[in-house]
């Protein structure tokens, strides 16, 4: 059975409406990208979708009480929540400097998630 | 005190517009910020999907600012943080900036050149004239986006948001992560204001819906906000009566637009665009005022911050060309500027402005970035610029949305090669 997927590639602020035909959910086309991270994106998204987390963990004796982190690459949508709750478990001291591993292999999924702000 | 330049704003524009200017053999300059940190908005955009463009790798806000930050602070180039700037006036061919800040009082700087970078800031609830009472739980996304992100406190638990702008959509996914519920985005116009990719990955992956062509009626509650009532609207924007619907929630977040910061400029008398909001500028960004500058949100509001950057270091340059022009002459042969030949560009058929909106040959550089925005939605249009009556230029596009920004790159040898020409013409062309 052939059906048709449509998807808004987030790779970069383009946003291309990207079309993926699936036959017995095998990829046969991807159209409407202009660039390959447009199909790229979309395989991942029909295999395995896959986010950069972005938030904040708390941090002591700091100019300010949070600091802002990211996973360092992209990790499993399906795991965005469970990370955020592993993420209010961390309490960071200052000062903090952007790249510091605040958590090492968030979730089991082998990314780290990174300081992304100094602060003093 | 003397400086030959002053950079209104520490953000993004100020921080490449110095860093351009120094870089081009500016040394007597400084920029004044009024946070008590460089880096402006940034700071607080904490999500990642900047500096595609100029860095080739994607960034969150906070590591795009530091990049800037570090090359600033690097090159020695003097701040002032925590410092208002409460008025620029001229002075002859000066400038007078007043600053105030708690260690120096209030300081008058006379400056050759001044490039205005003071950003925007939002529509608030004042400006978009909503009925209802005043209960607390009212807030601009942005304000919003502060409280959680910089201070660590969340402002509601159920989360209407009204207008779809880009830092609506970022915080409908951050208050989401923090825990929120957010029951909805209503956005009056029948196309999103935000990105498409942030419809995508802050809406969509958290199944938050978007009711286009819909707005807040009414706001319930007195001391907190309890509930708001939301109504489809009509191709005019007014409410559909009988379409009314009451969402419980405690907080209402507005992302409706951002209006650029120019208090400052109008006080100066700096001539404005009635469309942007910013002063009028032409090929160098440089205001109706000789040696007064602009970029940045405060000259348009822009979607991404790359444009900016890019935007600001031209202005930085150009203020530096400026300088040493004025440098390199004697005051009384400065009337030959005046009388210069200069282009117009025409925004009409669905472009809404452009910037710049003259351009003078003779310091157009061999390619000159024009950007503006269109008006409406268009699907499977072109661009089309006109050189007098003569097409130069005709770029498709699959489509056209108010919430991004367009570009055309004009070619000085183009343009020369057509003698006697006043007009350039960019419209949306539709088949």
């Amino acid at each position: 059975m052939t059906e048709t997927k449509e998807f808004t590639c987030i790779r970069c602020p383009l946003g291309c409406n990207v079309v993926a035909t699936l036959d017995d959910g095998k990829i046969v086309s991807i159209t409407g990208n202009t660039c390959p991270r447009g199909a790229e994106y979309v395989t991942n998204e029909l295999t395995d979708p896959r986010r950069i987390v972005t938030s904040l963990v708390k941090v002591t004796g700091g100019e300010r009480s949070v600091v802002p982190v990211k996973t360092k690459t992209d990790i499993p949508k399906g795991k965005i929540f469970e990370c955020l709750e592993e993420l209010k478990k961390v309490t960071v001291s200052a000062p903090v400097t952007i790249g510091d591993v605040v958590l090492a292999n968030v979730c089991d999924t082998g990314v780290d998630i990174v300081a992304t702000a100094n602060i003093e | 005190m003397d400086k030959d330049l002053v950079i209104i704003g520490g953000g993004p524009a100020g921080l490449a517009a110095a860093i351009a200017a120094k870089e081009a053999g500016v040394s007597d300059l400084l920029i004044l910020e009024r946070d008590n940190k460089l880096g402006g908005i940034l700071n607080q955009c904490i999500h990642n999907g900047f500096g595609l463009h100029t860095f080739k790798e994607e960034l969150t806000g906070p590591e795009y600012a530091a990049r800037f930050i570090d090359k600033a602070l690097k090159l020695e180039i003097p701040y002032k943080l925590e410092t208002m700037v409460i008025d620029i006036s001229k002075d002859g061919e000066y400038k007078l900036v007043s600053y105030m800040n708690r260690e120096e009082g209030l300081v008058v700087v006379r400056a050759k050149a001044v490039i205005l970078c003071m950003g925007c800031r939002e529509r608030s609830r004042g400006a978009l004239n909503i009925p209802g009472y005043r209960p607390a739980g009212i807030y601009t996304a942005g304000t919003a986006q502060r409280y959680v992100n910089i201070e660590g406190r969340m402002p509601g638990k159920e989360v209407v948001i009204l207008g779809s702008g880009d830092i609506g959509l970022i915080m409908a996914r951050r208050m989401t992560f923090e825990g929120a519920k957010v029951k909805l985005v209503a956005e009056l116009m029948p196309y999103s204001g935000g990105l498409k990719r942030n419809i995508a990955q802050c809406l969509n992956d958290f199944d938050i819906p978007l009711l286009l062509s819909h707005t807040v009626v009414d706001i319930k509650g007195k001391e907190r906000v309890e509930a708001v009532v939301i109504a489809k609207v009509d191709e005019n924007s007014k409410p559909v009566p009988g379409t009314e619907e009451e969402i419980k929630c405690d907080t209402l977040l507005l992302s409706c637009g951002l209006i650029p910061e120019n208090e400052l400029s109008n006080a100066l008398g700096v001539v404005m665009n009635r469309v942007t909001g910013g002063p009028l500028v032409n090929e160098s960004l440089e205001t109706d005022i000789e040696g007064v500058f602009a970029c940045g949100n405060v000259l348009h509001v822009h979607d991404l911050v790359d444009y900016v950057s890019e935007e600001s270091a031209q202005a930085g340059k150009k203020a530096a060309e400026y300088l040493k022009a004025k440098e390199g002459k004697c005051s009384c042969s400065e009337s030959g500027n005046k009388a210069e030949a200069s282009i117009k560009i025409n925004a009409v058929d669905g472009v809404r402005y452009t910037v710049p909106s003259v351009i003078r040959l003779s310091r157009m550089e061999d390619r000159q970035t024009v950007r503006f925005r269109v008006g409406a939605v268009y699907k499977k249009a072109a661009i089309q610029v006109l050189a007098g009556d003569k097409e130069i230029m005709n770029l498709k596009k699959a489509a056209l949305a108010p919430g991004e920004m367009e570009q055309v790159i004009l070619q000085k040898s183009v343009l020369e090669a057509l003698p006697d020409l006043t007009e350039v013409t960019i419209r949306v062309k539709t088949d």
